[in-house]
């Protein structure tokens, strides 16, 4: 039973109460993209086995979309922060390179 | 004298002499130079892709490498349940392969891996669901896959403990596979390992894959824990490993890594004798030989690594047994756990050549995996053989490119 | 034969005598027993039979850690298998019946197996039943899962109820041991918020039972006097009967109350589920005594000194007229001087060490026991009870050097700390050499989300075992006076030297029926992994969870590998520490709170009129109305009649209902549709379709333009949360700058289609706002006033026929359907449900989410290319639907099928093509996604999929009819009902 803060509502909130909502900065892929960035964006995913990025929404609370760094090896959660952004706070990155010097994760380290 | 072919006699001769007699099941093995075949992943897939390569085409120069030990992951934690009553043909092809493979794996083997075909009902509960359903049997039955939609009344003649009623969600009928079943998990593992080595393959364990190399994009090398290794072919049979190995290998795989729960009840004489899923309510039961009710439940909604059970789908699995069956909630839970299951875009699995030259991959077995190993051993023999396999053909990696989805859980919903 | 004392028991109410039955005898004991003391009170010795071998078993252990004495309790709706005897407390009536036997606990046919035990060593079933091939799923099997299993399974519903509890504190404490209860006056006393859980009924662990002297009084004072200040304190909760079963992610512990277990007259939960978020979790559970391996450790009779100790102490049970006690530790001597001191005779202890120079081993020399170090118990004689020991030396092969007779044998292997709850999470072992013993260890915890340590161990646990030690680890630094004890020696097979003829009969997991020889024979074979030694075995995998078996099995199988103990390591331990109820799990989710069934405001009325139901989503809708002896065929006929002939009303409040606002929302709905909303005028509606970014059609429905920057959405029934999920997804994580609010009012509205010829004179009988054709034309709406409600019309039409959906605020949603009903009776209004409405749109040709589409369909397979804004730039999915698969001319295409002579179709049926593929299936061609019988048409009519269907109007098809052969149908016109869309107009 995860426990995630929702930066939105500040609640610290079960698992339960959240939906998962999978990676993180997947960036869209419209009109005019090749297949092979469509085929990126629509099914390639990091999946890595330590830090990542991923999307959760307090579903059962403010009904807001955030995310989450959180290793996925320890289930360590590194920060989380609001949607709606292109890339991870320096900070939480911070915090990752505390833990996990050297790390990267598709273009963020 | 020392005793290697498995039988009553055999056990009776043994028997006498305190059992002293008896082989290793699998060679102790260190890594030789070069193989002209490596598998990475000692689990069931692994092992069964090892041991048709050796089988069907005649190849043993083969290592099969395992990080722990041989069975430890999914094969080892999973619900054993073993069916073909898939709706889309690629997937009734193999699965049903598999169980046909199945049907004869403990004499072809000579280990005892207890396939029982004691049957698998899938439960309809909704309109929806008996449609969808209804839909299953009639593409099976141009696909040579035996199955029937039978009727509440048959349901509860062939599981008296079942509730017909609901009262949530009344049964309305079910998917019938009289023929699926299931088998022992880690004996599966164990009789492929034993015959692998019987054919003088390698069988390593405590040897994790640190790196792949190649040579103008042709596979040469694996390094691992246990020094370089080099190769013709590699096989990477890995699960919910297999994102973090392509990666190694240079390449990306539409795959997500998450954990599956299941759990047992304490053992009790035998109450139910066929396998049920319950779609709708996601809940899974069958009663194993020991006694023990074998339960499955959902998947976590993020992804990990932790092999660890966790208690919210657990009880939603309950719940929703409960409900069905009411009788089990004066059972107790002995024991609860958690997998690790590789997931694609289309939840089918991924047998394929890769973009590296001689790299294969066969992956993305889901919630669904343990049914397949015969079948997926088979049909991945065949690829790294041939280049080529009727029964991996649709599984190609470069579906999701094209937009050709094997959606299994289209007709009702359905998981693996 | 065990026998009660005549005086002491320090549990015992000897004023309140209880009667129960074991196996329909008439037994008796008192308040404050467990089953298993008053069993062993009246002599019961011989307990259970064990799971492979149906061995005669007795009772080895005093509390949760006990492989042996299962029973039955309870009957009929109240009966449970598989009790641990040592864990049911006694109460007046308790029946308890013995298990895994027949005819009887005596005699048992089963036990033919122990006979054959060298022919049915560990994995014996791998290697034989192969042949011939069926008889493994019709003899062998059969055979197999009869005698396994233990319990027999409940035949009824379960008559008690459940609940769960959900708790924050700062500290939670498990066990309620000297070191728990020490924990918690620390952590009370600076204030903080506690709860102290303890598993049995009692507090004070195993100090009370072995009594050392505790800052200058018994520990019985102490521990009294500890609850007493506890009680005071508000911040510091308390709960017995309460079993820590599990720490899972991020520190979620889950905690176990059997609340009325005891008392199951009690009214109220029998199980109580606490679910516990702590700032820190700190286990003081304890450690569990390791039985000795020696052969005919099984016999009934011999038991765990603690045990033996424990039944003495707390429950004045003799467990026989002669204790011989044998031990490798000093801790087993005080076991000897309790029997000594109740007057019982200990005729020698066997202790394996070579020098015995300690404070107890002394103690007992003054009393007159015979102590025989260097020396091992080589046999034990008896089968269903113990008649004696042969004793060896423990460096010899098992050579006997003297019987010695006796009824009891009490051993004691060493301690193991209770480590399950830290490993559970995550939580790594350190090998303590000097006391053979796995502990925690601190510098590798279970971890939780910001990466700090979610648990620590206290006392005993911690392989602090001896009193002061334990005490002080908890924070408490108080005098202690105990003996001092001299170092353990490891012991893991008695004698060393042993051979297989007595290694075949030295018992691991007693319930398992796992020896010594087969953890060798899984060695042997090259099952090395501690994991391969104990699945091949099935070591440790009883319902006791190995808590006797795992470190002597893991000892024996690293002897065999001649590695050490911890370089073989240790299986993972996995919840609930001890088994739960599932009824636990489940908590008051049961019956009408299972899923509870979303309601219209109109639910009611069908309820009471006849209504049979199909669940959709979370709600119920009528799937028809029975009228008298109707059944649900004559029933949609009816239905489907009278609205093609007069007016049906149908109960559309289910359909989701999303308002989307602002000044971006017409950009937002383009996007979010495949055609134009933007373009819709307010008042007007539209038929707009929803796709993922896959592509496929994920839902559909009717968009009516309520203001300039207003729009409301109509879902499916099933979507109405989902689509408003999908619009929030993307507005909130990807164009975030967009001024759009969205909201799902769904339940704010009452909406009841009315449709039919009649459908407009109902209407205008009920008087208010203008509904005429003029006024309201097809695809528009209107707000006014209807009947005296207030009420939103729209013209749209689902049926085919005239029809307008009436939307009123929920509260009056019932009076309008009373109205309608009262203002249709003139027409014969007929109420019709979801199958009728499924009918009537098959008849024109509409399509339907979720039978026309699976999830894999994009709405040009359906022909719905109309609804898609060619001109625009961008839509969800545009892009994936160019991906070559999707653009593929062969994909399978929306047709109409009219089978042969007008019967319908089966459901699910495929259309055939000639030939096969590579892997021998039946090549197909399409399918059919939708078949119904007609009762406007008279026949069967069917929607199908087929390639390149609609240039084949008028070719004959061969569909499945799912028995092996074929039917054949006329390709046509999906659409039959007023191609010329003369009705709904009208």
């Amino acid at each position: 039973m995860l426990i995630l803060t929702c930066p939105c509502c500040g609640v610290t909130a079960d698992e339960t109460e959240l939906a998962g909502g999978g990676e993180a900065h997947v960036r869209r892929a419209g009109p005019g993209a090749s297949e092979s960035e469509v085929e990126d964006y629509l099914f390639m995913r990091e999946n890595p086995r330590g830090p990542h990025f991923e999307r959760w929404r307090h579903a059962y609370g403010c009904g807001k979309w955030f995310l989450a760094a959180r290793d996925t090896a320890t289930l360590e959660v590194f920060g989380t922060y609001p949607a709606q952004t292109t890339e991870p706070p320096e900070h939480i990155r911070a915090a990752i390179t505390e833990r996990h010097p050297g790390w990267r994760w598709r273009d963020f380290s | 004298m020392s005793t290697r072919r498995y039988s009553a006699f055999a056990l009776a001769r043994e028997a006498l002499r305190d059992h002293l007699g008896w082989q290793r099941a699998w060679a102790k093995a260190s890594p030789k130079p070069r193989y002209d075949v490596i598998i990475v992943g000692a689990g069931g897939h692994g092992l069964a892709t090892a041991y048709y390569l050796g089988k069907n085409f005649g190849i043993r120069n083969v290592a099969v490498l395992e990080k722990g030990w041989l069975g430890g992951g999914n094969t080892g934690r999973n619900t054993t349940i073993i069916r073909s009553n898939y709706l889309q043909d690629p997937s009734a092809a193999i699965y049903e392969k598999s169980r046909a493979l199945y049907e004869t794996l403990s004499q072809e083997l000579n280990y005892n891996v207890m396939f029982s075909p004691r049957g698998v009902m899938m439960l309809a509960q909704t309109e929806h669901e008996v449609r969808g359903y209804k839909r299953t049997a009639h593409a099976n039955s141009i696909q040579g896959v035996t199955t029937e939609f039978i009727s509440p009344e048959r349901v509860k003649e062939l599981v008296p403990i079942i509730e017909l009623k609901g009262p949530r969600y009344p049964v309305l009928g079910a998917l019938w596979q009289a023929r699926g079943g299931t088998a022992r998990h880690d004996a599966v593992a164990w009789g492929y390992a034993r015959a692998c080595s019987d054919m003088g393959m390698d069988i390593i364990q405590n040897c994790e894959v640190t790196g792949i190399r190649s040579e103008g994009g042709q596979v040469t090398v694996v390094e691992t824990s246990k020094g370089e290794i080099g190769c013709g072919k590699l096989g990477l049979v890995v699960a919910g490993h297999s994102g973090v190995l392509a990666q190694k290998a240079g390449f990306r795989l539409p795959i997500e890594s998450l954990a599956l729960q299941a759990l047992v009840s304490e053992p009790i004489k035998p109450c139910m004798d066929v396998v049920v899923m319950a779609n709708t309510v996601h809940g899974y039961m069958s009663q194993s030989d020991k006694g023990e009710m074998v339960i499955g439940g959902g998947t976590d909604a993020f992804n990990n690594y932790t092999q660890r059970g966790s208690f919210h789908h657990i009880e939603e699995t309950v719940r929703a047994l409960v409900e069905t069956f009411p009788m089990i909630s004066r059972l107790k839970m002995l024991r609860q756990w958690g997998g690790i299951v590789d997931m694609t875009g289309d939840r089918s699995p991924i047998i394929s050549k890769t973009p590296v030259d001689g790299i294969f991959v066969n992956c993305g077995w889901g919630t669904g995996g343990f049914k397949a190993i015969p079948g997926s051993g088979w049909a991945m023999a065949e690829l790294m053989a041939k280049g080529h396999s009727p029964l991996s053909a649709a599984f190609g990696m470069e579906r999701f490119r094209e937009g050709r989805f094997i959606d299994e859980s289209v007709a009702a919903g359905v998981a693996h | 034969m065990s026998a009660r004392l005549p005086t002491g028991g320090r549990l015992l109410d000897r004023s309140q005598p209880l009667d129960f039955t074991f196996d329909g005898k008439r037994l008796h004991g008192y308040a404050g027993d467990t089953l298993a003391s008053a069993l062993l009170g009246q002599g019961q010795m011989l307990l259970g039979r064990s799971f492979k071998y149906h061995q005669p078993r007795g009772l080895v252990a005093s509390g949760a850690e006990e492989p042996n004495a299962l029973v039955g309790l309870g009957e009929g709706a109240f009966f449970e298998p598989n009790q641990r005897a040592t864990a049911a407390e006694l109460h007046a009536g308790l029946t308890a019946t013995s298990q895994n036997h027949w005819p009887s606990l005596e005699h048992d046919v089963g036990a033919v197996n122990s006979a054959l035990t060298r022919f049915l060593p560990a994995g014996f079933y791998y290697k034989t039943f192969l042949w011939p091939r069926s008889f493994w799923k019709h003899v062998y099997e059969p055979f197999i899962r009869q005698s396994a299993g233990l319990g027999k399974p409940p035949q009824e519903a379960d008559g008690s109820t459940y609940e769960h509890f959900h708790v924050h504190v700062d500290l939670v404490i498990v066990g309620g041991g000297i070191s728990g209860l020490a924990a918690a006056l620390t952590a009370g006393r600076e204030g903080r918020e506690v709860l102290l859980i303890e598993q049995t009924a009692h507090w004070g662990g195993r100090a009370v039972v072995d009594a050392p002297q505790i800052d200058g009084q018994s520990a019985e004072d102490w521990v009294k006097s500890a609850l007493q200040e506890l009680e005071t304190m508000a911040n510091v909760r308390m709960r017995t009967r309460t079993m820590a079963s599990g720490l899972y992610d991020h520190g979620y512990l889950m905690a176990y109350e059997r609340v009325s277990d005891h008392a199951p007259a009690t009214p109220g939960p029998r199980h109580r589920l606490w679910r516990i978020r702590a700032e820190e979790t700190r286990l003081a559970t304890g450690a569990l005594e390791r039985p000795l391996s020696f052969a005919g450790n099984d016999v009934p009779g011999v038991m765990l000194a603690s045990a033996v100790r424990d039944y003495l102490v707390n429950w004045a049970i003799s467990p026989g007229d002669r204790t011989v006690v044998v031990t490798n530790n000093d801790d087993a001597y005080r076991t000897a001087l309790a029997l000594y001191r109740a007057g019982l005779a200990v005729p020698v202890i066997v202790d394996a060490r070579p020098q015995v120079t300690g404070a107890l081993p002394q103690a007992a020399r003054d009393a007159g026991i015979r102590v025989e170090p260097g020396r091992a118990i080589v046999k034990v004689d008896g089968k269903k009870r113990v008649t004696g020991v042969e004793i060896g030396l423990q460096l010899g092969e098992g050579g006997a050097m003297e019987h010695i007779a006796c009824d009891a044998v009490a051993m004691s292997g060493g301690w193991s700390p209770a480590v399950h709850l830290w490993s559970h999470c995550g939580g790594k072992l350190t090998w303590d050499e000097a006391q053979a013993l796995f502990r925690p260890d601190a510098s590798r915890p279970p971890r939780g989300d910001k990466g700090q340590p979610i648990a620590s161990v206290t006392g005993t646990a911690n392989g602090h075992l001896g009193t002061a030690a334990a005490l002080a680890d908890a924070g408490l630094e108080l005098d202690v006076s105990e003996p001092a004890e001299e170092p353990m020696a490891p012991v893991w097979i008695m004698p060393q030297g042993a051979g297989p003829a007595l290694k075949r009969k030295m018992f691991l997991d007693y319930q398992n029926d796992v020896k010594v020889s087969d953890v060798e024979l899984a060695a042997r074979e090259g099952y090395e992994s501690v994991e391969h030694a104990k699945r091949y075995t099935t070591l440790g995998m009883a319902t006791d969870q190995g808590k006797l078996s795992n470190i002597n099995g893991l000892a024996v199988l690293s002897g065999a590998l001649n590695a050490a103990i911890p370089a073989t390591g240790t299986t993972t331990f996995r919840p609930p520490y001890t088994p739960i109820s599932m009824g636990s799990i489940a908590g008051a989710a049961r019956g009408p709170l299972f899923q509870p069934v979303r309601r219209t405001p109109i639910h009611g009325w069908h309820e009471a009129n006849g209504a049979t139901w199909e669940p959709v989503g979370q709600w119920r809708r009528p799937y028809a109305y029975l009228k008298g002896a109707e059944d649900r065929h004559t029933a949609v006929t009816r239905e489907v009649q009278a609205v093609r002939n007069s007016v049906g009303l149908l109960d559309a409040s289910t359909l989701g209902k999303i308002v989307v606002k602002g000044p971006d929302a017409g950009r937002f709905l383009d996007m979010i549709y495949t055609g134009r909303p933007s373009s819709i005028a307010v008042g007007k509606c539209r038929y707009g379709l929803i796709c993922n970014e896959n592509g496929f059609l994920v839902d559909d429905g009717v968009v009516a333009r309520l203001a300039e920057d207003t729009w409301l959405c109509h879902t499916t029934t099933g979507g109405a949360e989902h689509i408003h999920a999908h619009m929030e997804d993307w507005l909130q994580c990807e164009w975030w700058d967009w001024q759009v609010y969205t909201a799902n009012v769904t339940e704010e509205w009452a909406q009841v289609a009315v449709a039919g010829p009649k459908a407009r004179a109902v209407l205008e009988s009920l008087g208010g706002m203008d509904v005429s054709k003029a006024a309201l034309p097809f695809m528009t709406w209107a707000e006014g006033e209807l009947g005296g409600l207030p009420a939103r019309v729209f013209r749209i039409s689902f049926s085919g026929e005239l029809s307008y959906e009436i939307a009123v605020p929920a509260d009056r949603g019932m009076e309008l359907w009373e109205a309608l009903l009262q203002a249709g009776a003139a027409h014969g209004v007929t109420p019709y449900g979801t199958e009728a409405m499924h009918v009537l749109r098959a008849e024109k040709g509409f399509i339907m989410i979720g039978e026309e589409t699976d999830g894999t369909i994009i709405p040009q397979d359906l022909n719905l290319g109309w609804a898609i804004a060619k001109k625009k730039e961008d839509y969800l999915g545009k892009r994936a639907q160019e991906r070559p698969h999707m653009a593929d001319p062969k994909r399978w295409k929306l047709v109409g099928l009219e089978a042969d002579g007008g019967a319908v179709l089966p459901e699910g049926a495929y259309i055939m093509a000639p030939g096969e593929n590579a892997n021998g299936q039946r090549h197909t061609q399409g399918r059919v996604t939708s078949t119904y019988y007609s009762p406007t048409f008279g026949r069967g009519i069917a929607m199908a999929l087929l390639i390149h269907g609609p240039d084949r109007m008028g070719e004959m098809v061969e569909v499945t009819d799912g028995q092996g052969g074929a039917i054949t149908a006329r390709v046509c016109d999906p659409v039959l009902y007023d191609r010329e869309g003369e009705r709904l107009d009208g």
